[in-house]
């Protein structure tokens, strides 16, 4: 019988094999930043053990950094002690770490990528969840937890059990004003939070084919909000043009064997997955987030949902919880939502692609009164290339505030935050309550409808912008 | 690490589904550098709230935590782990668990059992009518029992064995240091590597 993707990267890694115990694979790459790392650091420290391959880690600072000001001490004390922490740790143990400032600090999930690190085949973690990213690329890339980061640090390698392999096909194609964001939001209200759990899920399809490298990362990003840790893309040569070239990919005779492999890398035709589920590209439009988590998303020309009508307790439990928490009356139509903040960036969509994306719609127009628009860059890096085609000439233009690299308001380390009551419409990856501040409301959408709604002031899709809508 | 093998405490009903880990511990409280302390920031937003179960006082010293299916969803946070032990919380119980999540625990002798959403149903009814009851986790048997609920636990061999002993993770591994060094040997060339 042939072997699925996912499989064929995990047999790849194994180290050793027992009855009765979990696999210890060996990992390829690890990724670490500030706020999962200082308690391991402190247990190697302590046990009086060494990082064991600093050549295959490499360190960011990227939750705790601010969006401004980036040339001053950083203002909140703890904040401040993490990094400082992360500096030292990085410093007596011999890992190379970007620094808040460094030309390619940023985001973790978008650092790794740009420079060509991340690759096909390879085993990746870090210990944050959206580790998932890193599988557009067809690696096996999931999180971890801080216990385990200290494991990878110690032995460059992890016990584990072998996933499960779930499908998710997305045939068709995706219709103008749709993008992966709405893809991976329509997977995830249908399997719902806790559908992926125990599996790796695999995109295919004519409409994954089609996706760009960055697009393909924000569907894998977000595979762990609907509860699997990984999710993974078969490489093909999107994936071989995107890494060509850049600082850490093969070159030469390296480069040659390391396509030949990663041509492997598919799920054999007579492969048999334990789940499939199917997503029709076609029929998808905008997709938001209405509740408190994830899953809880419909299409934007839909309505707050009645819980009356949920006939599942738990679930019409957790949607009259979220409707409360959200201050959302049932049948409200989800157009006619105005929110006080629009959020662009984090690692979901905080790449070149997604700001491009997201200027074209702004271009020439200025936002609605009263709504403050953020828009941070996944990197040092992508922040440079947007300043360099103008973008954040238009985003200023528009009324927006253009920052400086890192998580940011995605999940509220740094002052980044939502004050209590406010909404957002979001393009970051978790609605949960309190996520951008305590008692913020978050949407979740794609740069498009955070564009479009930075333009009306209620949720929105750039086609419901009027074209002749007041030109700067 | 503590070994485990049965434990009695009061019982605590979380009747929520979702629990994420952002509800078990904002992201503001994952500033520290520490490995404890953290038992002020569990259910921070939760806690302001005086009908939130842990504030009432019959629960207040719970150490079994009795939860909604798909509990411990979102972020990797360890901190979600420690912020329940520093608490005094010695087992969490539902009938489904996010994997990092459970995968934490285990690390840190912290019991996820998985229970049938009945069992847990009927545990939330014993643990309402009369807060204070306590629950026996025994591990040992893979049973829980509340009153008169006696309740299978699914455990997976390994956990349980690794929970008995009290094993270190990495000691473990320790022992197989010449098999990773014998992968290290054949790894091919074209893979990267950070430092040059």
């Amino acid at each position: 019988m042939g072997r699925t993707l996912a499989e064929k990267v995990w047999d790849a890694h194994i180290v050793r094999q027992a009855e009765g115990e979990p696999d210890l694979i060996y990992i390829d790459l690890h990724l670490v930043h500030e706020v999962t790392s200082p308690q391991a650091f402190e247990g190697l420290r302590l046990a009086g053990r060494q990082v064991r391959r600093p050549d295959l880690t490499i360190a960011t600072e990227d939750h705790n950094t601010p969006t401004v000001d980036i040339d001053k001490p950083i203002a909140d004390l703890t904040s401040r002690t993490q990094i400082d922490t992360l500096r030292k740790n990085c410093e007596e143990f011999g890992v190379r770490l970007h620094p808040l400032g460094d030309v390619d600090q940023g985001i973790v999930h978008v650092v790794g990528p740009q420079l060509g690190l991340t690759q096909p085949g390879l085993t990746v973690v870090c210990g944050d969840s959206h580790t998932s990213t890193h599988g557009a690329f067809g690696a096996l890339a999931f999180g971890i937890g801080t216990s385990e980061v200290e494991h990878v640090l110690a032995t460059q390698s992890l016990s584990a059990r072998p996933f499960k392999t779930m499908a998710v096909n997305v045939e068709g194609t995706l219709k103008p004003g749709t993008t992966a964001k709405d893809i991976i939001l329509a997977v995830i209200a249908q399997i719902g939070t806790g559908g992926g759990q125990g599996y790796v899920l695999e995109y295919r399809g004519e409409a994954i084919r089609e996706l760009s490298m960055e697009a393909r990362m924000t569907i894998c990003n977000m595979s762990i909000e609907a509860g699997a840790r990984a999710g993974m893309i078969a490489p093909d040569e999107t994936t071989f043009d995107y890494i060509h070239g850049r600082p850490h990919a093969p070159a030469g005779k390296e480069w040659d064997a390391a396509v030949e492999y990663w041509r492997t890398l598919r799920s054999d035709d007579d492969a048999v997955f334990d789940a499939e589920v199917t997503i029709d590209a076609e029929s998808l439009e905008p997709f938001v987030t209405w509740g408190t988590n994830p899953g809880q998303g419909l299409p934007l020309s839909g309505a707050v949902p009645d819980p009356e009508a949920i006939s599942d307790e738990t679930s019409r439990a957790a949607a009259e919880r979220a409707l409360e928490y959200m201050d959302l009356a049932p049948g409200t139509r989800l157009r006619d939502i105005a929110v006080d903040t629009v959020f662009i960036g984090s690692c979901t969509n905080g790449r070149i692609e997604d700001l491009r994306a997201a200027a074209e719609v702004v271009r020439g127009r200025r936002k609605a009164d009263g709504v403050r628009v953020l828009v941070v860059p996944g990197s040092f890096k992508v922040r440079m290339q947007a300043e360099s085609e103008g973008l954040d000439a238009v985003f200023t233009e528009f009324g927006a505030e253009w920052r400086h690299a890192g998580c940011s308001m995605c999940l509220g380390m740094n002052p980044d935050q939502l004050a209590p009551g406010e909404r957002s419409a979001s393009t970051s990856n978790r609605n949960f309550e309190g996520r951008q501040g305590k008692g913020g409301r978050t949407h979740l959408v794609s740069p498009l409808v955070a564009a479009a709604t930075g333009v009306r002031g209620t949720l929105s899709s750039p086609a419901d912008l009027e074209p002749s809508e007041p030109v700067a | 690490m503590e070994k485990f093998s049965r434990h009695t405490g009061v019982g605590v009903p979380l009747r929520y589904s979702n629990v994420d880990t952002d509800q078990i511990i904002p992201a503001v409280y994952l500033k520290r550098v520490t490995r404890t302390g953290f038992e002020d920031a569990l259910f921070a937003a939760w806690r302001g709230d005086d009908s939130f179960v842990l504030n009432q006082p019959a629960f207040s010293s719970g150490s079994v935590l009795v939860a909604g299916p798909d509990f411990g969803t979102g972020s990797s946070r360890e901190h979600a782990v420690w912020a329940l032990k520093d608490y005094g919380f010695k087992v969490v119980l539902s009938s489904r668990f996010a994997d990092i999540f459970r995968g934490n625990s285990g690390k840190q002798g912290l019991l996820t059992g998985e229970l049938a959403q009945d069992d847990i149903e009927l545990i939330w009814k014993v643990l309402e009518n009369a807060p204070g009851t306590e629950v026996t986790v025994d591990l040992e048997h893979r049973q829980v029992r509340c009153a008169e609920v006696v309740a299978p636990m699914q455990v997976d061999d390994y956990t349980r064995w690794r929970l008995m002993e009290g094993l270190d993770d990495i000691g473990l591994t320790m022992r197989h240091v010449d098999m990773i060094s014998d992968f290290e040997a054949a790894r091919p060339s074209h893979k990267p590597r950070t430092l040059s």
